[in-house]
């Protein structure tokens, strides 16, 4: 058998089993092999975009949490700022309402006192005076008692008088 | 048509060679007789690259060992079917519907009174033997269908999972063959109704290569290197390519556009000479790779047996050489036979994109012709 003369049985038998090979694999083997490859490529695809998805969604919600974070440290500076203003504020209120009343109480003591002071004066006086007179009244009845102390009181009232 | 012309052009010379032979038939056997007491390493390694009726396993001449295979015949007097082994290794006729003996290789028609080869009568022969080459093409085909049904079998119960085992070894090369062959040369979007066709070539060329590779049963079979095979895979790809061709790829064949009439008269025939030529090519690059690889192996071993005839210590001397030399030639035939089966597949693939081409782009043909340099 020579080597480049095509031999017709040979050629008959390649081109049958050929055919039936290129059947039997096409429906047995590259049908399925082909099929799942491409599927768990696809798959794989699926499964990447949706890792990239869920890290989008970490970073956002991440940034988010940050942000968050950010916004409700704010607000706790603000209310303590808020919450130091009107403590500072009602402590201010508190002492000059304080002031206020305490000023009032002390006017109105040093009203009282004054006026307590002012009665209790001219109650003092109309006492001195009443005394005065019953003392001034004593004394008159002592000193008119007899002529000789009239003549007395007289001289003497002319001596000052004449001293004058 | 163009298998045709190759079938006539190929017989040609073998007819000649065979007139010479019958001319002397006696003196021939005679002469071969003397010869085989001497090596001939042309005829060894022709014996070993060819098709042949037995599948040889061991040993030389008549203490061979090897399987005989069955030898179907068809002539007008209808089927013959036989075992090989009947013909002692070429020593015996076989009567049934004729006279059978081997000669050469070859079945024909025998006259054992004369002694002479019946011309007439062999010509009505056809041989549809199940030859070492069919015997081996059967065992790489057994041996793909197990593989891939397997895996196939694997990706079912491994579903979405990674590959393992045969799997795993498998699938970079389909996957290879699918983005790195078909996708490109065919197009995305049309590649995989050629996928089962590039896949099966591809494989076949490529399991056939490598378990020629294998030196004993069941390997060792020249199979790809043989023109018969080679013809058949190119035969299928320019059967495809007919099937699938379009108008536009028609018309780039009988009536290039944009081309003037004076020209096309040459333009047309080498156009359509080119859709033969391809396929062609194909058969030819791939026999004769696979078949000069064979030949060098073989030829490397032969030195060994040419020099030991001369002396055996220089037998010995060159063996060694030998030896590193197939060694090295053994590595290279492992890329080349994968390479083969890549560039059969890739260039099929690329003949079905061609031919499928819808052809939007005005200098589309320009790349047509960068492909032929291949």
């Amino acid at each position: 058998m020579e080597l480049v003369k095509p031999s017709i049985g040979l050629i008959f038998w390649m081109a049958v089993s050929f055919s039936i090979i290129l059947f039997l694999l096409k429906k047995f083997a590259w049908k399925p092999i082909l099929g799942m490859i491409k599927e768990r490529e696809q798959s794989i695809e699926n499964a990447l975009a949706a890792a990239e998805n869920a890290k989008e969604e970490m970073k956002a919600l991440q940034s988010n949490n940050e942000r968050i974070l950010v916004e409700a440290r704010a607000e706790r500076d603000q209310l303590l700022k808020d919450a130091r203003e009107i403590r500072e504020k009602m402590i201010a209120d508190a002492k000059g309402l304080a002031t206020k009343e305490g000023e009032r109480l002390l006017t109105i003591a040093r009203d009282n006192i004054q006026n307590e002071k002012m009665a209790a004066i001219t109650e003092l006086k109309n006492q001195v005076a009443t005394l005065s007179i019953e003392i001034a009244e004593k004394i008159l009845k002592s000193e008119l008692s007899s002529d000789e102390k009239q003549k007395t009181l007289v001289n003497t009232l002319l001596k000052d008088v004449n001293l004058n | 048509m163009l298998f045709v012309a190759i079938t006539t052009f190929a017989y040609e010379p073998m007819d000649n060679q065979q007139h010479l032979n019958a001319a002397a038939p006696n003196e021939h056997s005679e002469k071969e007789h003397v010869e085989s007491t001497t090596f001939d390493a042309g005829k060894m390694i022709l014996e070993h690259v060819a098709d042949s009726h037995d599948w040889h396993m061991w040993g030389e001449g008549d203490h061979a060992v090897s399987i005989p295979l069955p030898i179907i015949i068809y002539s007008d007097k209808g089927f013959d079917v036989f075992s090989s082994s009947r013909f002692h290794h070429g020593h015996a006729s076989f009567q049934s519907k004729y006279n059978y003996r081997l000669h050469e290789g070859n079945v024909v028609v025998f006259d054992d009174l004369t002694g002479n080869i019946d011309e007439e009568a062999t010509a009505k022969l056809t041989d549809f033997s199940l030859t070492k080459n069919v015997a081996s093409m059967l065992v790489t085909m057994l041996l793909m269908l197990w593989v891939f049904i397997t895996v196939a079998k694997a990706y079912k119960n491994n579903q979405g999972k990674a590959p393992r085992g045969l799997q795993s070894f498998v699938e970079p090369l389909i996957i290879f063959v699918r983005d790195d062959v078909a996708k490109p040369s065919i197009g995305d979007k049309r590649y995989e109704k050629f996928m089962p066709f590039l896949l099966t070539v591809f494989f076949f060329i490529m399991f056939s290569n490598y378990l020629g590779l294998i030196p004993v049963f069941p390997g060792g079979v020249n199979l790809t290197g043989s023109i018969s095979i080679a013809m058949v895979l190119a035969g299928f790809t320019l059967l495809i390519t007919f099937v699938v061709a379009n108008k536009h790829y028609w018309r780039h064949v009988f009536a290039m556009p944009g081309v003037p009439i004076p020209v096309l008269i040459i333009l047309t025939p080498i156009e359509i000479l080119g859709v033969f030529l391809r396929p062609f090519v194909l058969m030819i690059r791939l026999f004769a790779n696979i078949t000069a690889g064979h030949i060098i192996a073989l030829a490397f071993f032969s030195l060994i047996f040419i020099f030991g005839e001369m002396n055996t210590g220089l037998g010995f001397g060159v063996s060694i050489f030998s030896l590193v030399f197939t060694v090295f030639m053994g590595f290279l035939e492992l890329l080349v036979a994968f390479l083969q089966a890549y560039v059969f597949t890739l260039l099929s693939a690329i003949y079905f994109g061609s031919a499928i081409d819808e052809g939007h782009d005005v200098h589309n043909h320009v790349d047509d012709h960068a492909v032929e340099k291949h």
